[in-house]
């Protein structure tokens, strides 16, 4: 089965990645790729019953299953398996026959001494992510696997396993759902991969698969790294860990590309390594090269069956899925007239406040949706204390000139400070805000021309600087009550 | 009340159940037996006397309200030590476990006390079930009740002695590659591994789990067909559980053998030895005179199993038994740092053959190595269940002998690995398809010994299978009485 987008961007042309912007440092350029693990937002653990959540008290949240206590057996959480494929359809992946397999390790927080994991057949497979300014991040697989136990280290440096006095596990994370979302080594520039982490994000949430806190570790980063010459070959790259803002993705994907450039150019090997980012001094330490790197003897989970969701299931999970961000930002571009990347936008999707500034542009008492966009992005608290209806009337006041631009603003901020329940026409009754009448207006501009010669005589030579001086008068000259774009208009007026 | 104590299970359930003998009755002279010949025996790890007589008397006074207790009222049971049983020891004769009590009862054991069976003991068993002679346990070996000179087979050994010396009615035990046919043959016990996927693996402490199925010991195929339909059935707890009712297999009891086809394999791998050869092709007349049509098959990869089960067993079984790390439970022993406690916790805890069979699987599936080990295994075994459907195709059950030989002396194998796996040659093949198969008394080989006929069935054919075994056990009992007469 083919993956098919769910949605089209509004720009109907598709600028192909190789037209974005590529870092570039000495004559090299980064070649990235990402593995995200995100916790999903299941009631209980991936195997077992045990309720998967975050905060609680040291190992309550246990059972046999989750200890790998001898005899126990783990069972496949639905609900797992159907935010593994939420989330897979809508990063374009096709949803597929998927098998478990042990990945066998020993460590301390690992009860089983291996991990169940997804391994040759992922349930998400050839997706991919397209970023608000149109660059297409390729997704290599999704896979669901359990996360392990969490080690606190005492004594010793540096809070690692090694020289430290003993350590305490905390069994509550062992067994909670995760994905793993990994991407093909598309990405060139940080800005990019900090985007994608953003855009990932926003869609985890969207779709309610995780609550994507990088902070709590519901949502990790780790990224390959490595250098190259623009269309040679690929490099050895280092896989760096522990990356745990999109700040830090930034930063620790740039540094590195430094570290291999400032190698290749001495003439020095990059060795194939996984590297610790350190946030505190910015750089990334060796962890373990690949020579000690564990051999997982990978085999298939004979405790597990084969999941088929089946063309059913995964209809249902693509009928019921919402709107993804980058749909909303389409659509409130198409209303707004905004570029669907522009900040006003990008902003008020983040903050869901999307469907609320649409609202205003089906107010019976005709709204504007750009004017609503704008407040609604410069005042984030609208949307909590003003009804839409409300909104829509001022900005039918402002777009019909009744009010400025300014003291459109100013009444913002009265509704928000207390006084909404007044409608907006009574507010601006109360402050005094009354259309300027055009004579009154322009003896106005008459009186700034008249005071300031040498900017009129640059204005009508062409420079456009000059213009603010002028404007700048007449506010004065009207306590901030002028109109500016109607100053703009009489002088440009007088002007010819 | 002066009524004799039966022996089979069927038999005792009944008794208990119309209040012709008590359950305490039934278990006081089980227990009586133990008392006598436990010592030279030694079937258990653990005899749970006080526990069983509660249990009995719970059983009594249900039986005296005029409750019904279930069928199998009474039934003294023993159970095979790598089940667990919550907040009872259970070892796997293993010293890494420690005194670790399961918080839980094994679907089998939940289901067996549901029914109304009376648990006994935990029984001895190769140390994680790995070992065709009980001699692998970290408690000493198990003797053979017919000749306690000889081995009583394993790996569940402890159970199959426990039903052939009278300690308990019924007992059950796992089967990865032959651990309840070949000790049962040893025996002179009924032992049963069902299809894989019919009984709940949930609480057996797993060896090779694409491989390991619970099946009981009995001293009859009724006996064995009763306690199948008590455990088997659908466990959501356990995802390779087949969703289906539990298995149909006493009304299937005495519909003859008239029209069943009996396969013979032509390419058996070669092994028997000529008294167990002898018994084998009596049990092709037996049911050919009972109205069979045996016809000659051929399953050419059957002789392949040994080595692939060599492979896939060993990988499963490192894996699983990974987690017998010292951290959360059993026994540790303490050093310097992480990975050389969990270095010593498993040099001492293991023993040897745990160790060897450790390694090999590890190697089997190392990287580099999974390919030419592992991967080829598991296309022998494809192989061998696409060998056996094509050969089910012509007949409705195969019979083969269920060991080699009799029951061999104890020691008599101890130093040569590879000479004790041999001994599952004829059973291995049915773990690698996830057929039935199960060992049924049939007369004596040598030293006067029991031998067991095993009949094989495909998938989900148990009661197909039972139909052709409960034919020769009357076969045996008519020659029996014929004997007598």
């Amino acid at each position: 089965m083919s993956a098919q987008p769910l949605y089209v961007n509004d720009d109907d042309f598709f600028p192909s990645n190789d037209e974005h912007e590529k870092w570039t440092h000495a004559g090299y350029e980064m070649v990235v790729g990402l593995e995200v693990h995100v916790e999903l937002a299941t009631q209980t653990k991936l195997f077992s019953a045990s309720p998967n959540r975050f905060g609680d008290e040291p190992n309550t949240n246990i059972d046999p299953v989750t200890l790998g206590l001898p005899g126990a057996l783990p069972v496949l959480n639905r609900h797992a398996v159907e935010l593994a494929m939420r989330l897979g359809l809508a990063l374009n992946c096709t949803v597929q026959k998927s098998t478990f397999a042990r990945k066998n390790y020993f460590y301390p927080d690992m009860p089983k001494a291996y991990q169940i994991s997804q391994y040759d057949e992922p349930i998400n497979a050839d997706g991919w992510l397209d970023l608000p300014d149109g660059f297409r991040v390729g997704i290599e697989r999704g896979h669901l696997e359990e996360d392990t136990g969490k080690s606190t280290h005492i004594g010793g440096a540096g809070g690692r396993i090694h020289g430290s006095d003993y350590s305490l596990i905390d069994f509550n994370r062992a067994g909670v759902p995760l994905v793993e979302i990994v991407t093909r080594p598309d990405i060139r520039h940080p800005e990019q991969a900090k985007a994608y982490v953003s855009e990932l994000r926003s869609i985890l949430v969207a779709v309610g698969a995780s609550d994507a806190k990088m902070e709590e570790g519901s949502m990790r980063v780790d990224a390959n790294v490595s250098v190259r010459k623009p269309g040679a070959d690929f490099n050895t790259r280092c896989e760096i860990k522990n990356v745990n803002s999109v700040r830090s993705v930034g930063r620790a994907i740039e540094y590195e590309a430094k570290r291999q450039i400032a190698l290749h150019e001495a003439g020095e090997p990059v060795i194939q390594q996984t590297r610790h980012w350190d946030e505190n001094d910015g750089k990334t330490h060796t962890l373990r090269s690949k020579e000690d790197a564990d051999d997982y003897r990978y085999f298939l989970e004979p405790d597990l069956v084969t999941v088929d969701p089946g063309p059913e299931w995964i209809e249902r999970v693509r009928a019921e899925l919402p709107p993804l961000p980058a749909e909303r930002r389409a659509a409130l571009s198409a209303s707004s007239g905004q570029p669907a990347n522009s900040e006003a936008v990008m902003q008020v999707v983040e903050r869901d406040q999307d469907a609320y500034v649409l609202e205003v542009g089906t107010a019976a008492n005709g709204g504007d949706v750009a004017l609503a966009l704008k407040h609604v992005k410069e005042a984030p608290d609208l949307s909590t204390v003003v009804p839409a209806g409300r909104l829509a009337a001022l900005t039918a006041m402002e777009s019909s000139g009744a009010v400025t631009a300014t003291q459109a603003k100013t009444i913002v901020e009265s509704m928000i400070a207390g006084e909404h329940e007044r409608d907006p026409e009574a507010i601006a009754a109360a402050l005094g805000f009354e259309a300027m009448d055009t004579s009154e207006l322009e003896s106005m501009v008459d009186a700034a021309i008249a005071e300031q010669p040498e900017a009129w005589a640059k204005f009508c030579a062409g420079e456009g600087k000059a213009m603010g001086a002028l404007v700048g008068a007449v506010m004065k000259a009207s306590k901030g009550q002028a109109d500016g774009k109607a100053v703009t208009a009489l002088l440009n007026q007088k002007k010819s | 009340m002066s009524n004799e104590i039966p022996e089979q299970a069927t038999m005792i359930a009944e008794a208990v159940r119309f209040g012709t003998v008590s359950a305490s009755q039934v278990l006081e002279e089980h227990l009586a037996r133990i008392d006598t010949r436990e010592a030279e025996i030694h079937a258990f790890n653990l005899v749970l006397a006080d526990e069983a007589r509660e249990r009995a008397a719970e059983i009594d006074s249900i039986v005296a309200e005029g409750r019904d207790p279930g069928p199998l009222a009474g039934v003294p049971v023993a159970l095979k030590d790598n089940l667990c049983t919550r907040g009872i020891p259970t070892t796997c004769s293993s010293k890494i476990l420690g005194d670790w009590k399961p918080p839980y009862d094994a679907t089998v054991v939940k289901r067996l006390s549901e029914a109304g069976a009376v648990a006994v003991g935990k029984t001895n068993l190769d140390e994680f079930a790995m070992g065709s002679s009980t001699e692998n346990s970290a408690f000493g070996p198990t003797r053979n009740p017919h000749d306690t000179t000889r081995v009583p087979g394993g790996s569940s050994g402890g159970s199959a002695a426990a039903v052939a010396a009278g300690f308990a009615a019924i007992s059950l035990g796992s089967d990865t590659g032959g651990s309840i046919r070949q000790p049962a043959a040893l025996c002179g016990t009924v032992g049963v591994k069902p299809t894989y996927g019919a009984v709940s693996r949930l609480g057996l402490i797993a060896f090779g789990s694409s491989l390991d199925q619970i099946g009981p010991f009995t001293h009859t195929v009724d006996d064995a067909a009763l306690t199948l339909e008590a455990i088997s059935g659908h466990d959501p707890a356990d995802s390779t559980s087949i969703e289906r009712p539990p298995l149909d297999l006493r009304s299937k009891l005495m519909m003859g053998a008239a029209g069943l086809r009996v396969g013979r394999v032509t390419d058996l791998p070669a092994g028997a030895s000529p008294d167990v050869q002898q018994r084998l092709d009596e049990a092709f007349d037996a049911l050919a005179a009972a109205g069979a049509e045996i016809v000659d098959v051929e399953v050419p990869a059957f002789g392949y199993g040994l080595t692939a089960y060599y492979l896939i067993a060993p990988a499963e079984a490192s894996s699983n038994l990974a987690r017998f790390d010292g951290v959360r439970f059993g026994a540790r022993t303490s050093a310097p740092d992480t990975n050389q406690m969990y270095m010593a916790t498993r040099t001492d805890g293991f023993g040897a053959e745990v160790k060897r069979r450790i390694m090999l699987g590890t190697y089997a599936l190392s990287a580099g190595y999974q390919e030419a080990y592992y991967g080829r295994a598991q296309k022998v075994r494809r192989l061998i269940a696409n060998d056996f459907a094509a050969a089910y195709a012509n007949v409705d059950v195969i019979l083969t002998p269920a060991s080699p030989t009799v029951a061999f002396e104890v020691g008599d194998k101890a130093s040569d690995p590879l000479a004790m796996y041999l001994c599952d040659t004829y059973t291995i093949p049915s773990n690698l398809s996830g057929d039935p198969g199960m060992s049924v008394p049939f007369g004596t080989g040598d030293h006067g010994l029991p031998v067991g006929v095993q009949v094989l069935a495909p998938a989900l054919q148990d009661h197909t299978m039972f139909r052709a075994a409960a034919e020769l056990e009357r076969y045996v009992q008519s020659q029996q009485e014929g004997a007598l007469a």
